[in-house]
């Protein structure tokens, strides 16, 4: 009986942990962003800012759905205001949960409200930025974002992120001259920001990696740009990335 | 003993289907299930159909026979009414069966001054209030007020286990007891009450037991009356429209806060709520809001906030409509609950698992929802398709996530992974050049005429290709006009980075997809 008791609450110890546990304040990320963000991850109450400044290279839909899918798996709620496009198949093959994931394609002109009712109670926000933004609205929506818990993701022109992340050039592999199919892309992020994120970095990840769905940081060294490099798994990769300077 | 009232609708099955469904009771009807006939109208039985007869033997006997399949949700549908036209008279019914309900006698007997008074009293409502005729019976417990019901017959009291001595043992109900009792010699139910009880519990069990005091007419079982549904609905009227949204606020928290006690007391909490404002030259707005738990006062009060907000600010408007904006003072609100569960049922989880954030995620998803229109905010469902546009389907928030087409059977030709991160819900013409500067064409045998070397997308500059793959054909739907798509699709890479989706039917070229 005794030994049935211990076991018992053994069990509901391990329950109670996660529920007494002060919330996390950095949301996860996939294992190849985590170089890119100052606290190797999404901080709670952060503006992340996707740049998409015209013309650019391709990749930020892609880099959004990933930032996204780390913690939409561990149970997190996210919002995508302004994107219509967006390919639903690609983020549920990132891992994003889709009965957690709220779209809001036309927000209309009053846009700035949606975006501030959603920062209320999701936990992550993408918002397409249709043109330019003022600074004061965007000072608002960030102090909102901070005061709530909230990570904000601009996906455009944005002015005072926290860390503005940019694709700076981006590689399909797989496709030849009338045969095989896109397989994979080697992407180049930058980041840039504030405080922690001061200092520029730059990294280079499989987006989307192989198999599909996967983030897989690319080690520089010794793997010459023209050779085609083994997939990672993400399973294997614990290493920290190296980060260029 | 108490004084049963029975009320029996003869051939219920078939009532209830010219009820709901329309068929002509007056033809020649029968009601079948497995095979076999369950109820038949009088015009059949005219004919010569019976309970029990095949199907065949049925319509060989009655050529002209309707035949309409068993549905008992369907004669508990059409008895509903019934039920509502006697308790409009009198209180208290149980629902024994569709079609046969018991009530206490004594109550109408003193108001209507007679049993039989009663019994035309309550005939009369049925027939006036559902055009459905029935029969009463009358006697001491539900089980020979069942039998007297068949004849219409009123017992006088004390007379019933007399009235019980004369019919036949298969009015017990029971086959298997019956027809051994038939082949022991007792015939009618005054027969088997004769035998001695204890020997009777010996020999055929409990279940027999049962029935030979119900034989014996020692029936003591009290009714298990129904409670008709409580009514939830408030409703509060306004001398004074109501011409601000705060004001309109502030009634509607006084009225959640009478919805929620009246809920509450009831250990009811709903799952939907329906929101009702007219104005005073009598415009109506009417919404469902969904919500999983139970919605506090304030809760309620906030999305009657926003749904006039959304209102009156414009922004809310039908799919494809102008705005709808009142003109005038609201007069009326009204709070209609729906889907109602046991409160219990909505516990939170004891770790706070499906609480907290959930909460705070659907409150703000509302919000966006009565600024925007209950359509704005959607949520995406994978399915089965060969496109990345077909797998999804976009539901408002709230409602119930169910997939457009099944992703079971597997989808030969659906595009492999990765998937574009940008599906364009309207394709971009474009145009697609070999070296030599000849437009790309597919032939009906995919038959590619030159190698793709540039693309112009609408009026852009042309962009040079650096791979693609293809054709890959899908032909979908072309048994069914109107929805036919029969195209190729390829794959492309350019020099500046980017890949696209591009799909070539009748000799024109679209991007569906980016791979962003």
């Amino acid at each position: 009986m005794a030994g049935r008791m211990a076991v018992g609450s053994a069990a509901l110890a391990s329950l109670v942990r996660p529920a007494s546990q002060s919330e996390p304040d950095v949301l996860p990320v996939p294992p190849g962003l985590t170089g890119l963000l100052p606290h190797r991850g999404l901080r709670r109450g952060s503006t992340v800012a996707v740049a998409a400044d015209r013309p650019a290279p391709s990749g930020g839909t892609s880099l959004v759905l990933a930032l996204l899918a780390e913690a939409s798996r561990a149970g997190s709620w996210c919002a995508v205001v302004g994107v219509p496009a967006l390919g639903v198949v690609a983020a549920a093959e990132v891992g994003i949960a889709l009965d957690r994931l709220a779209l809001v394609p036309h927000p209309g002109p009053d846009w700035t409200t949606v975006v501030a009712a959603l920062i209320d109670g999701v936990d992550v926000v993408v918002t397409a930025i249709p043109g330019t933004v003022s600074a004061s609205v965007a000072s608002r929506l960030a102090a909102r974002a901070r005061q709530r818990g909230c990570v904000l993701v601009p996906y455009g022109r944005w002015e005072g992120a926290d860390v503005t992340l940019r694709v700076v050039r981006g590689v399909w592999h797989g496709l030849g001259q009338g045969r095989g199919r896109l397989r994979r892309r080697e992407l180049v992020l930058s980041a840039r920001g504030r405080g922690a994120a001061a200092r520029p970095r730059q990294i280079r990840v499989w987006l989307p990696g192989e198999p599909p769905g996967t983030v897989a940081p690319i080690d520089d060294i010794g793997i010459p740009t023209s050779e085609v490099p083994r997939p990672v798994s993400l399973t294997l990769v614990r290493k920290p990335v190296r980060i260029p300077t | 003993m108490n004084r049963t009232m029975f009320l029996w609708c003869p051939d219920g099955p078939v009532i209830a289907a010219e009820i709901i469904d329309g068929v002509p009771a007056t033809g020649p009807v029968a009601v079948l299930h497995a095979n076999r006939v369950v109820a038949c109208s009088p015009a059949a039985r005219a004919e010569g159909v019976r309970r029990g007869l095949r199907r065949r033997e049925a319509q060989s006997r009655c050529p002209r026979l309707t035949v309409i399949d068993h549905d008992p949700a369907r004669d508990v549908r059409a008895f509903e009414a019934v039920v509502a036209a006697v308790e409009s008279v009198a209180a208290g019914v149980e629902v024994i069966r569709p079609g046969s309900g018991a009530l206490a006698a004594r109550g109408p007997a003193r108001y209507f001054g007679g049993e039989e008074q009663a019994a035309e009293r309550i005939v009369e409502q049925v027939a006036q209030d559902c055009d459905v005729e029935c029969q009463i019976g009358i006697a001491d417990g539900v089980f020979a007020a069942g039998i007297a019901a068949r004849t219409g017959r009123i017992v006088p009291p004390g007379g019933t286990p007399r009235f019980l001595a004369d019919q036949p043992i298969e009015s017990l109900g029971r086959p298997r007891l019956t027809d051994l009792l038939r082949r022991l010699g007792v015939r009618t139910l005054g027969d088997f009450a004769a035998l001695p009880a204890g020997d009777v519990l010996a020999r055929f069990g409990f279940d027999a037991a049962l029935a030979h005091r119900l034989a014996a007419g020692r029936d003591h079982r009290s009714l298990a009356v129904r409670r008709p549904p409580p009514e939830l609905d408030v409703t509060e009227t306004y001398d004074d429209p109501l011409e601000r949204v705060d004001a309109a606020a502030f009634a509607a928290r006084a009225l959640a806060e009478r919805l929620h006690d009246r809920l509450f007391r009831h250990g009811l909490a709903c799952t939907r709520l329906g929101i009702e404002a007219v104005t005073a030259d009598g415009r109506e707005l009417h919404r469902v809001w969904r919500h999983d738990g139970s919605l506090t006062p304030v809760a309620i009060a906030d999305r009657v906030r926003w749904q006039l907000d959304g209102w009156l600010s414009g922004t809310y408007r039908r799919p494809g409509g102008a705005p709808i904006r009142p003109t005038a003072g609201i007069v009326r609100l009204r709070l209609i609950p729906d889907g109602m569960l046991a409160l219990a049922d909505l516990q939170p989880g004891l770790w706070g698992e499906p609480g907290e954030e959930r909460d705070r995620a659907h409150r703000a998803l509302s919000r966006v929802q009565g600024l925007l229109g209950p359509e704005a905010v959607l949520t995406a469902v994978l399915g089965g398709g060969r496109s990345p546009d077909d797998r999804v389907r976009l539901v408002p928030w709230g409602d119930e996530r169910l997939p457009a087409r099944p992703a079971e059977p597997p989808w030969p030709g659906r595009l492999p992974p990765p998937a574009p991160a940008l599906v364009l819900p309207d394709p971009l013409a474009a145009a697609v050049y070999d070296a030599a500067g000849v437009p790309v064409s597919v032939s009906a045998r995919l038959q590619v005429s030159g190698t793709p070397t540039r693309l112009v997308i609408g009026s852009a500059d042309p962009a040079e290709i650096t791979g693609w793959a293809g054709p890959w054909p899908i032909d979908e739907r072309w048994w069914a006009a109107g929805e036919a798509r029969r195209r190729a699709r390829f794959q492309v890479s350019l020099a500046d980075g980017r890949a696209l989706l591009l799909s070539a039917s009748g000799g024109r070229w679209l991007v569906e997809a980016i791979y962003d």
